[in-house]
């Protein structure tokens, strides 16, 4: 037995005929902030997929909580896990308080209509959370790709689950909301019985928040501390391009040759 | 809740103002007083029996028919996330059309040619499910080469095939039946059968999408968004998948292909009330059923005695509606 939150054992993940990943391995514990690095393609949102249990993976199992997420119900899986996924088309008008609202839809049944107090007070703190309280009652669709994410963000906040995956969550931030979203999601995995795993690009951003990191796109998949996986060698070779590590002050700075 | 029930109570009193206008209207006008007494009280007098007999079996098509399309337009609208979907993008017009032609050109009666409407619809409808089989399979959902655009596709070139039919058809008929065969092709009530049947199906889909509509609303974030919100994204596609065919075969074999009003009645609603499933599919089949009702009103009276076919006047409408929604939407 594991006391892990999310246990992945021996994935194999496929698209189309190409392997992703061949015997990947992943425990994420409560507490743990795990950053997911590769280069396009490498397979970043297919392994969120997967464990978030949207996908299938192609061989191995992925356990929640110590149950195979093949054989769990979705309406449990939903009050257990959230996934933000990487850009939302929405063709259909909605105020962004809507959306974040839908973000409560795992605790409700078919037949409750009305959004309590409650749903609508967690769903205002996190449209606050990531700055986004002046939102509210904006259309959707005419918002900027930078306010759409925040607003995707705080529907994965208002879910209130225990393991968070975002999938590129920094994605069309400026630097201040990017930092202002990973600070949140630090704060809430300190504080508590909660865990993140989080697809990034940006290699100084993954050093200063992640605890752990996942490396994909090389020859295997490389899981740990971050000071132990993200070390010169190991990205140089998964990024395929040279980059340094320099010590500035108490962190790592990376920097590309 | 209170805020919907209030809608709906609106939208139903548009629609009892609307029948009591289709039933007072026509060749032989009902005063409002003449009217009551005849549907409360039937005496067999004329004015009971216009009622009774001609303008309340085709009222209740109409509604019915209307009702339907704008269900399952919404429906439709959902299932493939598109604003543009509407009742036919499956192709079930053009089997119910080769279906009801068929029948016409070998001068089957009213019963077969509805007959085959119906059965022409489903089969299409059904051909498309098994030529798109894979997007109601698990692969389909995170895959973002599958999905919606592919079943849209199927629909609309299994749409082309049934046009290029129905224009054989059409070809091959003598003269005497093609006048009947293009009333149908427009969309017609003036047959008034099935009217009961229509409406009557109309309440139980309703009752049947509306536990629905919670799940509904979080599909319209896509599949792989409303998969990790706990919704069964496989089953709820080929509910609304069935639930939207029968709708539209059911309308189709009441009244042949009327156009646009089950694209426009969903965006109306929706510009009007918010798009809440829970509250647009029950709105959609009160405003939808209205809407139509009114149309046929206008199409038999307008140019009495001569008649007009009722997809006519709701194209006339729909089409203008359809254009402001798409330069809109580019703006």
């Amino acid at each position: 037995m594991t006391d892990a939150l999310l246990d992945a054992t021996a994935l194999t993940l496929r698209a189309g005929r190409r392997v992703l990943a061949h015997d990947l391995s992943l425990q994420v514990r409560a507490g743990d902030l795990w950053c997911v690095l590769g280069p396009n393609g490498s397979g970043k949102t297919t392994l969120l997929h997967t464990l978030a249990g949207v996908r299938t993976p192609d061989a191995g199992a992925v356990r929640l909580r110590g149950h195979d997420l093949a054989r769990t119900a979705p309406e449990q899986l939903a009050r257990w896990r959230g996934l933000l996924t990487q850009s939302v088309h929405d063709s259909f008008s909605a105020r962004a308080l809507e959306v974040v609202l839908l973000g409560r839809h795992p605790y409700h049944d078919r037949w409750s209509f009305d959004d309590d107090a409650d749903d609508r007070r967690i769903a205002h703190e996190a449209l606050a959370a990531v700055d986004a309280a002046t939102l509210a009652a904006r259309d959707v669709t005419t918002l900027s790709g930078g306010e759409r994410q925040r607003v995707a963000i705080a529907a994965l906040l208002a879910q209130q689950v225990p393991l968070m995956l975002l999938d590129e969550p920094t994605a069309h931030l400026d630097l201040h909301h990017q930092v202002g979203v990973l600070e949140h999601l630090r704060a809430l995995v300190h504080g508590g019985g909660r865990a993140a795993v989080v697809a990034l690009h940006d290699l100084n951003l993954a050093a200063r928040f992640a605890s752990h990191a996942l490396l994909l796109g090389g020859d295997a998949p490389i899981a740990g501390r971050i000071d132990e996986v993200m070390t010169d060698d190991t990205l140089s070779a998964v990024f395929r391009h040279p980059l340094h590590r320099l010590r500035t002050g108490a962190r790592w700075t990376y920097v590309v040759d | 809740m209170t805020r919907a029930i209030r809608i709906w109570l609106v939208l139903a009193a548009l629609a009892t103002a609307a029948l009591a206008l289709a039933l007072a209207v026509g060749s032989h006008a009902i005063a409002p007083p003449e009217l009551l007494r005849a549907l409360l009280r039937p005496d067999g007098g004329v004015d009971a029996q216009i009622v009774h007999e001609l303008r309340l079996p085709r009222a209740l098509a109409a509604f019915g028919t209307g009702g339907l399309l704008a269900l399952a337009g919404a429906l439709m609208q959902v299932l493939l996330r598109n604003p543009l979907a509407d009742p036919y993008v499956m192709g079930a017009s053009g089997g119910a059309a080769v279906g009801a032609l068929a029948a016409m050109l070998f001068g089957l009666g009213a019963a077969f040619t509805q007959g085959a409407a119906f059965a022409g619809a489903l089969a299409s409808t059904a051909l498309v499910f098994a030529l798109a089989r894979r997007e109601f399979a698990g692969a389909a959902l995170t895959d973002p080469g599958l999905g919606a655009p592919r079943l849209l596709l199927a629909g609309v070139m299994l749409a082309a095939l049934w046009t290029a039919l129905v224009t054989l058809l059409l070809t091959l008929s003598p003269e005497a039946r093609i006048r009947g065969m293009l009333f149908w092709l427009a969309g017609d009530v003036s047959a008034g059968s099935g009217g009961a049947a229509a409406l009557g199906v109309l309440v139980l889909l309703v009752v049947l999408a509306w536990p629905l509509g919670r799940s509904l609303n979080v599909m319209l974030r896509g599949p792989v968004i409303a998969l990790s919100l706990g919704v069964r994204v496989l089953a709820l596609r080929r509910a609304l998948f069935v639930l939207a065919s029968l709708a539209t075969a059911v309308a189709m074999t009441s009244s042949g292909a009327v156009g646009f009003v089950g694209l426009v009645v969903p965006h109306a609603l929706r510009l009007a009330i918010g798009n809440d499933q829970r509250v647009l599919l029950p709105a959609c089949a009160l405003g939808g059923g209205t809407l139509l009702l009114l149309a046929d009103t206008a199409a038999r009276t307008l140019v009495a005695p001569q008649q007009l076919p009722v997809g006519l006047l709701t194209a006339l409408l729909g089409v203008p509606t359809f254009l402001a929604l798409l330069l809109g939407r580019t703006r």
